[in-house]
């Protein structure tokens, strides 16, 4: 069977860094996934669109601004409209560990904060990815 | 899910889910698309490709939505390299297709070669299918082209558009790669680069040399892809390519062509994986690699041998 499993990076939000988001898109890549990159500036709207699309099986999203509280709830609303039920949605950047709870809650699946290694982020998309 | 009756009946997640069944070889992908078949044949597929960095992604998304105001909707597929090394890719043509993430009147599906070009070349005829049995009117097809199975990949269209960039070095280097013989319109990308002239003469030239018995001689339009100049003219020579091809018969002996094509290609596949199979079933195949290792037997006898036993 020639399965890959597909992997959406996305910027959501006026965050305007996104070398963390590439470095990880990287690493990804070479662990043998397929990553499509949506860039910079994007609506929830559009990240949720592009993942159904694209068909992916995880999410990543990256956000150094602050505004994840807001903005990664939201994505999982969208994507779950849309039909995707099974879509992991995993996210990173600057996000205080108090705000990674509230963020479990809404359906964020993990946090990955600064320092951690790319091969602990393969190994949960490895695990948990269907 | 009723994957193909949802499909036809307007929904966007069961035409990316249909795509990702035929991608990924799922068992039901065949009935999919035997069920899919009847609907397929109205599109216009436009195949683009040139050299890495000439904005082959840039111009897709232009031409997009230049086909948009026109009232028409349209299916991209985005083609990329897959890495011999890990098996992984990034995907990175949707970034310039940004704006038309939420046009309702666009479906962008991005695709790995996955190592095996003649293998995507199958999987992109079949999504373009999907899309087309989806209702797209117009499907463009983006890819690298810079060896020949790029090329069969857009082999699939009606009309394939051959983008080049001036300052390429030698502006001759993509042309020899052979998909000058393919191009039924050619779009000159960052055209307000030096060199532009030259590339446009030298392109004419050869236009020139290679002049063949067709009725229809390749134009060439200038664009600048990134501040949308030139698209409306891009198109039109589009249109002008279809509509000359539809009068003079091309296009139905192309589509004749294409089908011919992939029907060999399906039965190669067919035919290689029933014979594959028996060999892993009879066991004795790794003998027989031991006995072409030592020059007991030839590889030439071996396969007949094979053959015979397999397609009794």
């Amino acid at each position: 069977m020639e399965k890959r499993v597909r992997i959406l990076v996305a910027k959501p939000g006026l965050d305007g860094h996104d070398r963390g988001a590439k470095v990880v898109a990287r690493a990804l890549r070479d662990a043998g996934f397929e990553v499509i990159y949506t860039g910079l500036r994007q609506t929830p709207e559009q990240i949720a669109e592009a993942a159904l699309q694209e068909d992916v099986n995880v999410i990543a999203l990256s956000l150094l601004s602050g505004a994840h509280n807001h903005l990664f709830p939201r994505i999982v609303e969208l994507v779950r409209g849309k039909g995707m039920t099974d879509v992991l949605v995993i996210g990173g950047g600057v996000i205080p560990d108090s705000d990674i709870p509230a963020l479990k809650a809404a359906g964020v699946a993990e946090i990955f904060t600064p320092g951690t290694r790319t091969t602990t982020i393969i190994d949960y998309i490895h695990a948990n990815a269907k | 899910m009723d994957m193909a009756k949802e499909l036809l009946s307007g929904s966007r997640l069961a035409m990316s889910r249909v795509i990702t069944a035929v991608e990924n070889e799922h068992d039901n992908a065949g009935d999919i698309m035997q069920q899919l078949y009847a609907h397929t044949g109205k599109a216009h597929v436009i195949g683009i490709t040139g050299p890495p960095g000439s904005g082959k992604s840039t111009l897709a998304d232009q031409l997009a939505k230049e086909y948009r105001l026109q009232g028409k909707t349209v299916g991209i597929i985005a083609v990329d390299p897959t890495s011999p090394f890990s098996g992984g890719a990034i995907l990175g043509d949707r970034i310039r297709m940004n704006d038309l993430t939420l046009d309702e009147g666009v479906f962008i599906r991005s695709m790995g070669t996955r190592g095996s070009l003649g293998g995507l070349s199958r999987k992109t005829a079949e999504t373009i299918k999907i899309m087309d049995a989806a209702g797209m009117d117009i499907i463009l097809v983006e890819t690298v082209g810079v060896g020949q199975s790029e090329v069969d990949i857009v082999k699939t269209a009606d009309t394939i558009v051959v983008v080049l960039v001036p300052g390429l070095g030698d502006d001759i280097q993509a042309i020899k790669a052979g998909i000058l013989e393919i191009a039924d319109v050619f779009a000159i990308n960052k055209a307000d680069h030096d060199g532009v002239d030259r590339l446009n003469t030298e392109l004419e030239m050869m236009l020139e040399i290679n002049q063949e018995k067709t009725d229809w001689r390749p134009p060439v339009q200038r664009v600048i892809a990134n501040r949308g100049e030139g698209i409306k003219e891009l198109a039109n020579a589009i249109a002008q390519h279809i509509a000359q091809a539809r009068q003079s018969g091309r296009f139905n002996q192309r589509r004749k062509e294409r089908t011919k094509n992939e029907l060999l290609a399906m039965l190669d596949e067919k035919i290689g994986r029933h014979v594959r199979n028996k060999l892993s079933d009879e066991g004795d195949f790794d003998q027989l690699i031991a006995t072409v290792e030592s020059r007991e037997k030839t590889p030439y006898a071996v396969v007949n041998e094979i053959l015979t036993k397999v397609l009794r």
